[in-house]
């Protein structure tokens, strides 16, 4: 019992120590195509990891008018980060948390996180956060049953409801045969995986501009450890997000957790350059355009949905 | 008619007591009928010298016929309100009320423009229009912004991400330019006139050096006319291809707003080559320029100009050819065409609006009375219209560029300017980048300056872009704002 219990206990450090290594690069490989794209030389891929190293150096200043609701708001989507990040398997291997129906707790551990950078954001009393709380309530009402119904359709084809099962070596034979309903989901969740990260074409995270935020402007009240949790948290969230999508995408049929670890870096960078590209070559959404979108995504999984249940199995 | 107002040319000067004074209902009449003619108040203002009572002048820009008509009133302590019949006196009913104390009965929109007294008030602190309802919420931005930009206040009234409102209060970079114009020594003054504001140095330097050489009767030279335009439109060209560039980087078009914004650093080179300082200062001086355009270099700004020009194509093609671009500025903060005769715009704002209302042609001055550069205009009034209409702009700057450069008159630089006449008044109007500059100057006895008024384009375009904004979302009020670019300094003078 007490060896299941400590190599329960190494599996989840190794795969922390992993995310939290890996994560803050790739941000840093997205500015970095954007500044290629605009003939700029740009900051250094590693400038994450310094911004934060230099942020949890500083002290914190907050306001007397917040309470302890504002301090709770960064510890919490950092912890909730992490915890998703333990339901991501790596290579062949099962993920170091698995278990029947953990893919609810994966969806609402971000709705968690969201739930308390929200009302952070409220705390303040400030117009331009309470204004980007709005914002992301409705957004991310709009983003979340399209992430459900996508993995209504996975588990569907995979029979199981645990994300070990769906992202496993069976999704090779499902792409085999209902690749229509997996690239539906696939579509789905690049939205969803663009929403949850306040990437371009839906948020703009290099803006000064109060007015147009969504995300940005819900932090705008965090320093120093406060706002390194929160760039750390941000950074966990898209590789987390980012490696579901991968795995969805190239599923990887065998390996151990290094291998598939490397496996899915690479995947995850490819997928920040995607990113950084996708943002160059596009403006940004018109904000009430996004409602749209994310309805869309809804109705791509929806059909995803319908097609993995009219198919034999 | 001929009774009622004096008439005269952009840069004209004369007697300020051949400026007819009428009571004040047939100065209000007067006024009122000349706008429905469709002349348009090009700048209106009090003048107290010494003891005497305040006199109010009114210049009338009428663009068909290219002249000017100045008519004064002097009416006492209060007087009717022109703003309920010509809504685009009241901004200068406002500053007229704050600087001679004369109140306009009737004005619907009494507020301090500027708060010269620093002392006596709080910049910002006045009441502002409310609004009040469960679905409402008010939204306060500035006077400290996120951006490095000057300081201005925006209070919106908003009904979920709708606005309904939108209140501008201005007035934190209140200098007393028009004060300093006015008391200081000639070469300080010149200098007060090129920071009046600081991206539109040309524009004002040249509209206050036509002033001083109108009144003093002092020529300028054909070469140095030509200079002058030159630079007239190096400074345009920087501005209007930095706003393109910045329009793009509100929408998150990055490509496009890398490169315009390198480009705008090519025109402001250019303009260093030529004067020594990238926004051109110390170029203008009154009875000429300070530094010639050589024949070598006159090659060289051909040259570097006509690759920026295929530079700015392929980055407006790229721009102007993404749906995801167009589809943020098309039906974006639309401005209709009467608002625009009603509120008296100008610059690219109203050309955008199809207003065919450009200084350079309606009342030309220096070298655009002979080379003459075809007015841009386009339908619409959105953010579509204004960047694509600066894009035209820029088009048709560069060519006008390169013919000027090619062909500069021979001759002297400079002048000697000898001293203003005495009893005499001049205006002048310069279209500026972002619209038609109107300065005027009264000189006395002695011919020292009793009163200098400077009217820079923003003071009549700020309420257009609080207007633009009605029924729009909140969150697209940046790129609404970049799309006027207006000026906070040139405002608040």
């Amino acid at each position: 019992m007490t060896g299941e219990t400590a190599q329960f206990a190494k599996d989840i450090l190794r795969q922390w120590v992993f995310v939290l290594a890996a994560a803050p690069i790739l941000p840093g490989l997205a500015a970095r195509t954007k500044s290629w794209f605009s003939g700029r030389k740009g900051p250094p891929v590693l400038q994450l990891y310094w911004d934060i190293l230099k942020l949890f150096r500083k002290g914190t200043v907050y306001s007397r008018s917040t309470t302890s609701v504002l301090r709770a708001g960064p510890v919490i989507s950092f912890s909730a980060a992490m915890a998703a990040s333990l339901m991501i398997p790596f290579g062949g291997m099962e993920a170091p948390l698995t278990f029947q129906g953990d893919l609810i707790l994966f969806a609402y551990l971000w709705g968690l996180s969201r739930f308390f950078t929200m009302t952070a954001a409220l705390d303040t009393g400030s117009a331009f956060e309470g204004m980007g709380a709005s914002r992301e309530a409705i957004f991310s009402c709009l983003a979340e049953p399209a992430l459900l119904l996508g993995f209504l359709a996975l588990a569907r084809e995979a029979g199981s409801l645990s994300m070990s099962d769906l992202l496993s070596v069976g999704l090779i034979r499902i792409w085999s045969i209902h690749a229509p309903a997996l690239c539906l989901v696939a579509a789905a969740m690049a939205v969803v995986f663009l929403t949850e990260n306040s990437r371009i074409p839906i948020d703009d995270p290099n803006t000064h501009l109060e007015l147009t935020m969504i995300h940005e402007v819900m932090v705008l009240d965090h320093g120093g450890p406060d706002l390194a949790l929160i760039e750390y948290a941000s950074a966990v969230k898209f590789f987390v997000l980012g490696a579901l999508l991968v795995r969805i995408v190239y599923p990887i049929r065998s390996g151990g957790f290094w291998d598939g670890g490397e496996v899915l870096l690479l995947g995850l960078a490819a997928l920040a350059v995607l990113v950084g590209v996708v943002e160059s070559t596009m403006a940004r959404f018109r904000l009430s355009r996004i409602p749209q979108l994310l309805t869309l995504s809804f109705v791509l999984s929806g059909f995803g949905v319908i097609l993995s249940l009219a198919a034999p199995r | 008619m001929t009774m009622d107002a004096l008439t005269a040319r952009n840069g004209e000067s004369f007697r300020t007591v051949d400026v007819p004074r009428l009571p004040a209902d047939r100065f209000r009449r007067e006024i009122l009928d000349s706008v429905a003619r469709g002349l348009r108040i090009s700048t209106y203002f009090g003048f107290r010298p010494g003891a005497a009572n305040t006199r109010l002048l009114c210049v009338l820009a009428d663009d068909s016929e290219k002249t000017l008509s100045v008519l004064s009133c002097e009416p006492g302590g209060r007087f009717e309100s022109l703003t309920p019949d010509c809504p685009q006196a009241h901004l200068f009913e406002r500053e007229i009320a704050e600087q001679f104390g004369i109140v306009p009965e009737g004005h619907p929109w009494m507020k301090p423009v500027r708060y010269p007294d620093a002392r006596d008030s709080i910049p910002g602190d006045t009441a502002f229009f409310s609004a009040e309802g469960e679905e409402l919420h008010e939204v306060a931005v500035g006077p400290v912004h996120a951006g490095i930009i000057e300081p201005g206040h925006f209070r919106f009234q908003c009904r979920g991400e709708d606005v309904l409102h939108l209140e501008i209060q201005l007035g934190y970079q209140h200098r007393g330019a028009e004060t300093l114009l006015e008391s200081s020594p000639a070469p300080r003054a010149m200098a007060v006139a090129e920071s009046i504001a600081g991206d539109t140095a040309i524009g004002h330097a040249l509209a206050y050096c036509a002033v001083h050489e109108s009144l003093s009767s002092g020529a300028v030279p054909p070469r140095a006319e030509a200079i002058r335009a030159v630079a007239l439109e190096l400074e345009r060209l920087a501005n209007h291809v930095g706003d393109l560039g910045a329009l793009c980087g509100d929408v998150g078009f990055l490509p496009s707003a890398a490169y315009f914004g390198r480009l705008r650093g090519e025109f402001l080179n250019l303009l260093m080559d030529l004067s020594g300082n990238r926004n051109g200062r110390s170029l203008i001086r009154p009875g000429g320029v300070r530094f010639d355009l050589t024949a070598d270099m006159a090659g060289d700004f051909s040259e570097r100009i006509g690759r920026a020009e295929r530079d700015i194509a392929s980055a407006a093609d790229l721009m102007f050819e993404t749906p995801s671009v167009q589809a943020r500025f098309e039906g974006t903060g639309r401005i209709s065409e009467r608002a625009c005769r009603d509120l008296g715009l100008v610059g690219p704002t109203a050309r955008a609006c199809g207003v065919p209302r450009d200084v350079r042609s309606d009342h030309p001055h220096g070298a655009y009375r002979s080379a003459r550069i075809p007015v841009s205009t386009i339908e619409g009034g959105d953010v579509y219209a204004r960047a694509m209409l600066k894009h035209l702009e820029i088009a048709r700057s560069i060519s006008f560029l390169l013919s000027q450069i090619q062909d500069l008159p021979a001759g002297t630089l400079k002048q000697p300017c000898a001293a203003a006449r005495p009893g005499r008044m001049a205006v002048s109007l310069v279209e500026g980048w972002r619209g038609e500059i109107a300065h005027a100057g009264i000189t006395g006895e002695s011919g020292e300056i009793l009163r200098y008024k400077v009217k820079d384009p923003s003071f009549h375009n700020w309420t257009a872009l609080a207007m633009a904004l009605r029924d729009t979302p909140i969150s697209d009020f940046p790129l609404c704002n970049k799309s006027f670019n207006l000026s906070y300094a040139g405002h608040d003078l």
